[in-house]
């Protein structure tokens, strides 16, 4: 079967500095796959490449077409939906308004109808403090509302930056179990970004490990527990 | 000089409610103002002038025997249309650009819309026919002109719609998301360049419904807007030029301040009235610069 997502050879820059030197992945429907490695290496860049917020060379393939260059719109109209690092929620709208936001992509009213009550089952407290302003939440609240919000939208693929930045240890392994629940019970597909290759290693089934802008190690998650460089240089034992 | 008249209630009321309608003209300048604001961070200076040029086209159309209210439809359609084109053809390819462009580029658009109006119309004043009777009504002792009621509740019920369309419809809550971050709406599948343009269609219509409703009492003429752009920047200032809320409070103060002074403070008379609003604008940008309901901007550097 051919993948949901490919990025052959992909290419990017900003300005004058190259960030991605030839990335080629895949990610398989309904599969979690994490894409680990240090700061820098082009981890953030592979998903902006994706979502067409950086500009790429090369090609990238989804649902068996080329993706449209440089037009993040069209791409999130597609079934993407990229949750991006610092969250990209808007923190002067209510919980409500950003979720409202989320079922854009497919129209407002019917999608919200249909998918907030499946989303609330995931996120019960969201439901309560709907009309707070999404600025006043903690941080973790933050990045479970963003979580929130692109599911909102029934994304065929789901793109989280960095879910853990900054969170607490719990926070982190509350928002990778609900990650996990819904592959598990929707069949979601994820690609997620993470520093933190614990914790991105428990949930996801592959993984990439990118170094300076290209793969440099690829496999099973459990192979990658193995392999001596990735204990050593990314899981600190 | 005038003398000041001398103090009743009723000559009071009747100051305050012509206020009121002069200051939802300025009301409504200002918050066209605060639209664009919101999503270019730029004031438009031709703000004012595309009023004005919309004003001329209704007023075109009633000269061809079109009579008042389905010339006002209209003249809201072809605001809204210009506004967007504008923004389209304009404003777009320098989207990018440092904002100190766009506004020269308002500027320039000022300019070239004031030349054009004094080369097509004329630079002669020309009457503008007022949809409403010319009689008052007495409310409590004070007498208030129908023109003023009516004034007055065209500028506020269009505010009003336009709030309700912000609050209640989906495109009114991606604009407002674009206006806080158009970088988050292009994932939320928002087509950006298309919700600035609606933005600037919408602020073409707020001036048009300005216009329309200034022209009776100011006459038709190529610069008949300048003062109310000027009351409309001061109102915009004073409300936070990223209020809108502001913008509305802001235009209605003004107009009601600056009437009270021009009748009831000596020195400030008729002439003084306009020196006075660039004094409030002044005041609030040295005392309280994101003005009465802005928010305060802190800038790391």
């Amino acid at each position: 079967m051919s993948p949901l997502l490919e990025l052959r050879r992909v290419e990017a820059r900003y300005g004058p500095i190259k960030a991605l030197h030839g990335v080629s992945l895949t990610v398989a429907d309904g599969e979690i796959v994490a894409l680990l490695g240090a700061n820098g290496a082009g981890k953030t860049t592979t998903l902006r490449a994706v979502s067409g917020t950086v500009r790429h060379t090369g090609e990238i393939v989804f649902e068996g077409k080329q993706i449209a260059r440089g037009k993040p719109d069209a791409v999130a109209r597609a079934g993407i939906a990229h949750v991006p690092e610092g969250r990209g929620l808007f923190t002067q709208l209510s919980v409500w308004e950003n979720l409202r936001m989320g079922a854009y992509v497919r129209g407002e009213r019917r999608t919200l109808r249909a998918e907030a009550p499946r989303v609330f089952k995931y996120f019960p407290w969201l439901e309560r403090r709907r009309d707070q302003q999404a600025g006043t939440l903690s941080g973790g609240e933050q990045q479970m509302l963003a979580l929130a919000r692109a599911l909102v939208g029934r994304p065929r693929l789901l793109m989280l930056d960095e879910p853990s930045l900054g969170l607490a240890p719990t926070v982190v392994q509350e928002i990778f179990r609900i990650v996990k629940e819904l592959n598990a019970d929707d069949g979601l597909t994820v690609l997620v970004v993470e520093q933190n290759a614990n914790v991105a290693l428990d949930a996801a089934a592959r993984a990439y490990v990118l170094e300076v802008g290209q793969v440099a190690i690829e496999g099973q998650s459990a192979e990658l527990r193995r392999h001596e460089g990735v204990r050593k240089s990314y899981l600190g034992y | 000089m005038a003398l000041p008249l001398a103090f009743t209630w009723t000559e009071f009321g009747q100051q305050v409610t012509s206020g009121l309608a002069s200051g939802a003209i300025y009301a409504s300048l200002a918050l066209a103002l605060v639209l664009i604001y919101q999503t270019t961070n730029v004031v438009n200076f031709a703000q004012g002038e595309m009023a004005t040029f919309t004003t001329y086209v209704a007023w075109t159309m009633m000269h061809h025997g079109l009579s008042y209210w389905p010339a006002f439809v209209l003249t809201l359609l072809i605001a809204f249309g210009g506004g967007v084109t504008v923004e389209r053809v304009l404003i777009r390819p320098v989207e990018h650009r440092p904002e100190i462009v766009i506004v020269i580029l308002t500027i320039g658009l000022f300019i070239a819309i004031n030349g054009l109006v004094g080369w097509v119309f004329g630079p002669e004043v020309k009457a503008f026919d007022s949809p409403f009777p010319n009689r008052s009504v007495v409310l409590g002792g004070v007498s208030i002109s129908v023109q003023d009621i009516g004034t007055f509740g065209v500028c506020l019920g269009t505010v009003v719609a336009l709030w309700l369309f912000f609050r209640l419809t989906t495109l009114g809550l991606a604009m407002r998301a674009v206006a806080f971050n158009p970088d988050a709406s292009r994932l939320m599948g928002v087509r950006v360049g298309w919700m600035l343009a609606l933005g600037w269609g919408f602020a073409a219509v707020l001036g048009a419904i300005a216009g329309m409703m200034a022209a009776p009492t100011v006459f038709l003429d190529p610069d008949m807007m300048l003062v109310v752009l000027i009351y409309a920047f001061a109102a915009a200032v004073l409300g936070g030029i990223d209020s809108p809320v502001g913008a509305v409070v802001g235009g209605l103060l003004i107009g009601v301040v600056i009437n009270l002074l021009g009748a009831y403070v000596n020195f400030v008379g008729q002439e003084l009235r306009l020196p006075t609003a660039l004094a409030v604008l002044l005041i609030v940008l040295v005392i309280r610069p994101s003005g009465l309901f802005g928010r305060v901007v802190v800038r790391k550097v």
